[in-house]
């Protein structure tokens, strides 16, 4: 295989705190995800699988092992350039949407365009863009306070997606969702896996696994399951149950 | 990620609180229009002093009697004669404080204009004052604050030129003629529309005719400049004042550069005539218009240093405000940072749009400012014309950004150093 694996988490480990008070978060978490692959990490809460989506979105430094996105070794990178891989490589859906409030849906899709330094009028068109891919064409203009909590995720996602990050990294996307807008983003994800893109979904509902092509189980810390549900470069597992 | 885009998110980042940011303009707005009002009053208040001080005639010196009261010596008697550096009324008896005290007499004026003893000295213009005189014309009348009786050489070293007519002239002196040159006050309350020059009025009863109308000077502090009246020496001492000692003399030097070279050979010259020896006091006194001016000028700017001071307090006080503002809206929108961050805002980007806001609120508070200073210098503050400083203008604007920059830098660096992580959590 010649494209590097998007993920490449070697025997990674996180320690809070000192000496008899430390708290071992991770306890040697190895994980590969390659190009396509539509994963789902699941675990209870205190399983570390927070910890674990923070150090996937290089919002935090492992206390050791090694970590590579899309090749590169970001364990070495210093804060500016953490800053561009954030931006360039990796797309982030949160649970509580994370929209900028008082800005339109459209400036909040363009916000990771203007730090990635494109132009005005490109930026414009690629957001619009953005939004078609998740519906919401006639809600460019709306303040994220104007939308519901469902319309916010799919911006939130449009946003994720306007870089063309290597990989979409979404921490509980359904959490703060009722069951119509939870299907509407699912199937979204499903959309999107389909057309090739990288997911790494962090959830503690099964719903939401099961849409996964991969289910990997976290619990004190450390990977105890690692299922595969369909192919990598295969279609996700429950596509046909939900209609765009 | 361009100067343009952080100015753009900055400016997204003050309209979001209009209110909070208005409040913050404020106080960068009254400190910048305290500076700059402040010393434009100081500025004003200096300007207006410096010119009634030179209104009293360029490079002259005015040297007057320091003896109190001063109708001793030629014993006219009968007169109103009052100094105008002296206080008290003339013409009762001598009451001076030192017995041997001279008063100045046209004789000291004559010695005065030998070139041989006082060569810096251009003219003398011996001077007598009466105050408060009534002049009618045709039923008209008006009470003149002051009547001088000088020399024509007065017209120049006290700085007041005809503007109408003519002035009077040696001739005049010798003949002492009734004729006096009025001031523009007089004219208006005595004459209105009509042509003053030629026409024959009474001051105290006493016929003068009219040959010239002087220049309009202006108000000095409370005294009127134009209500006045000036007519050959030997005329007023006849009929008004009586033929008493000098209430001053106006010695013009022959340049600004010799003035003080006047004033000292004034001094010889009179302490000679009055036997003043060693370390006697001196029984006159000159008043020396550059030394005053330079005085006056110091003691001013102090004043307007202090002025700007306290308004200068008031701009720093403004920029805590700026600093307290952002420091609040950096813990408000934390989150937002954690969010700008994670979506990959550089460092840079946050510490720009954190320095922008703050420097953006100082900047149009100072713009404010200035334009209300402008506006504010344009009315009469206790009595006094503000004249804007220019350099002060940018300097208070050049403070204002210096103070945006350096109070909102805080802040801003808070904001940048924020780690994304806990940043999101923030709730």
């Amino acid at each position: 295989m010649n494209t590097p694996l998007v993920l490449d988490v070697q025997d990674v480990r996180k320690i809070y705190g000192e000496g008899e008070t430390a708290v071992h978060a991770l306890r040697g978490v190895t994980l590969a995800v390659e190009p396509g692959d539509y994963v789902a990490i699941m675990g209870a809460s205190g399983s570390g699988k927070s910890t674990l989506m923070n150090i996937i979105g290089c919002l935090d430094v492992p206390s050791s092992g090694a970590y590579r996105l899309d090749g590169t070794d970001v364990g070495v990178l210093d804060e500016t350039r953490l800053a561009v891989v954030r931006n360039r490589k990796i797309g982030f859906v949160f649970q509580s949407f994370n929209l900028i409030p008082r800005m339109s849906a459209l400036v909040n899709v363009e916000l990771p365009l203007a730090y990635g330094g494109v132009k005005a009028a490109e930026r414009r068109k690629r957001a619009l863009a953005a939004l078609d891919r998740v519906g919401l064409s006639d809600r460019v203009h709306h303040q994220p306070n104007e939308l519901s909590g469902g319309q916010q995720q799919r911006v939130a996602i449009a946003r994720s997606l306007v870089n063309a990050p290597t990989l979409l990294l979404a921490d509980e996307p359904t959490g703060a969702l009722d069951s119509t807008s939870t299907r509407d983003v699912l199937s979204i994800f499903d959309q999107l896996s389909l057309d090739g893109r990288t997911i790494v979904v962090i959830t503690h509902e099964s719903d939401v696994a099961a849409h996964a092509k991969r289910v990997v189980r976290l619990m004190d810390g450390q990977i105890i399951a690692d299922i595969r549900q369909s192919a990598v470069l295969g279609p996700p597992p429950r596509l046909e149950e939900v209609s765009m | 990620m361009n100067t343009l885009e952080v100015l753009r998110f900055a400016v997204r980042g003050l309209t979001a609180n209009k209110m909070r940011s208005t409040l913050t303009t404020l106080g960068i707005l009254i400190g910048v229009a305290a500076v700059i009002l402040l010393v434009a009053v100081g500025e004003g208040a200096s300007r207006q002093i410096q010119g009634d001080i030179q209104r009293l005639g360029a490079n002259s010196l005015t040297v007057s009697s320091t003896t109190s009261g001063g109708g001793g010596g030629g014993g006219g008697g009968g007169g109103f004669a009052r100094l105008l550096g002296g206080g008290g009324n003339g013409g009762q008896q001598n009451s001076g404080p030192r017995t041997q005290a001279k008063d100045l007499t046209v004789d000291d004026a004559r010695a005065l204009a030998d070139k041989a003893n006082a060569p810096s000295v251009r003219s003398v213009s011996p001077v007598v004052t009466a105050q408060s005189q009534t002049v009618t014309y045709e039923g008209a009348s008006h009470a003149i604050q002051q009547v001088v009786g000088s020399y024509p050489s007065y017209f120049e070293a006290s700085n007041k030129p005809v503007a109408q007519g003519t002035y009077f002239f040696n001739d005049d002196i010798l003949a002492a003629r009734k004729v006096i040159v009025i001031g523009q006050t007089v004219a208006e309350n005595l004459f209105g529309e009509v042509n003053p020059v030629g026409k024959q009025i009474n001051v105290t009863g006493v016929p003068f005719t009219v040959v010239g109308v002087l220049k309009e000077s202006g108000s000095s502090g409370f005294q009127d400049g134009d209500d006045l009246a000036i007519a050959p020496l030997p005329a007023v001492q006849q009929s008004l004042t009586g033929f008493g000692p000098l209430g001053q003399i106006v010695v013009q030097a022959t340049s600004a550069d010799t003035v003080n070279a006047a004033q000292d050979e004034v001094t010889q010259v009179l302490n000679q005539r009055h036997g003043i020896t060693g370390t006697a006091a001196a029984d006159f006194r000159i008043l020396n218009q550059a030394t005053l001016q330079e005085t006056v000028g110091s003691a001013i700017g102090t004043f307007t240093v202090l002025l700007g001071a306290v308004a200068a307090i008031s701009l720093l006080v403004g920029g805590i405000g700026i600093t307290n503002i952002m420091l609040v809206t950096v813990t408000e929108r934390t989150r937002e940072i954690g969010i700008r961050k994670a979506i990959g805002a550089p460092r840079s980007a946050i510490l720009g749009q954190f320095l922008a806001e703050a420097t953006i609120l100082s900047l149009f508070g100072g713009l404010l400012g200035v334009t209300i200073a402008v506006i504010g210098a344009q009315f009469t503050i206790a009595g006094i014309t503000p004249s804007v400083v220019p350099s002060s203008v940018a300097l208070a604007l050049g403070v204002s950004v210096a103070i945006g920059l350096f109070f909102g830098s805080y802040p801003a660096n808070r904001a940048a150093k924020l780690r994304p992580i806990e940043a999101l959590r923030f709730e």
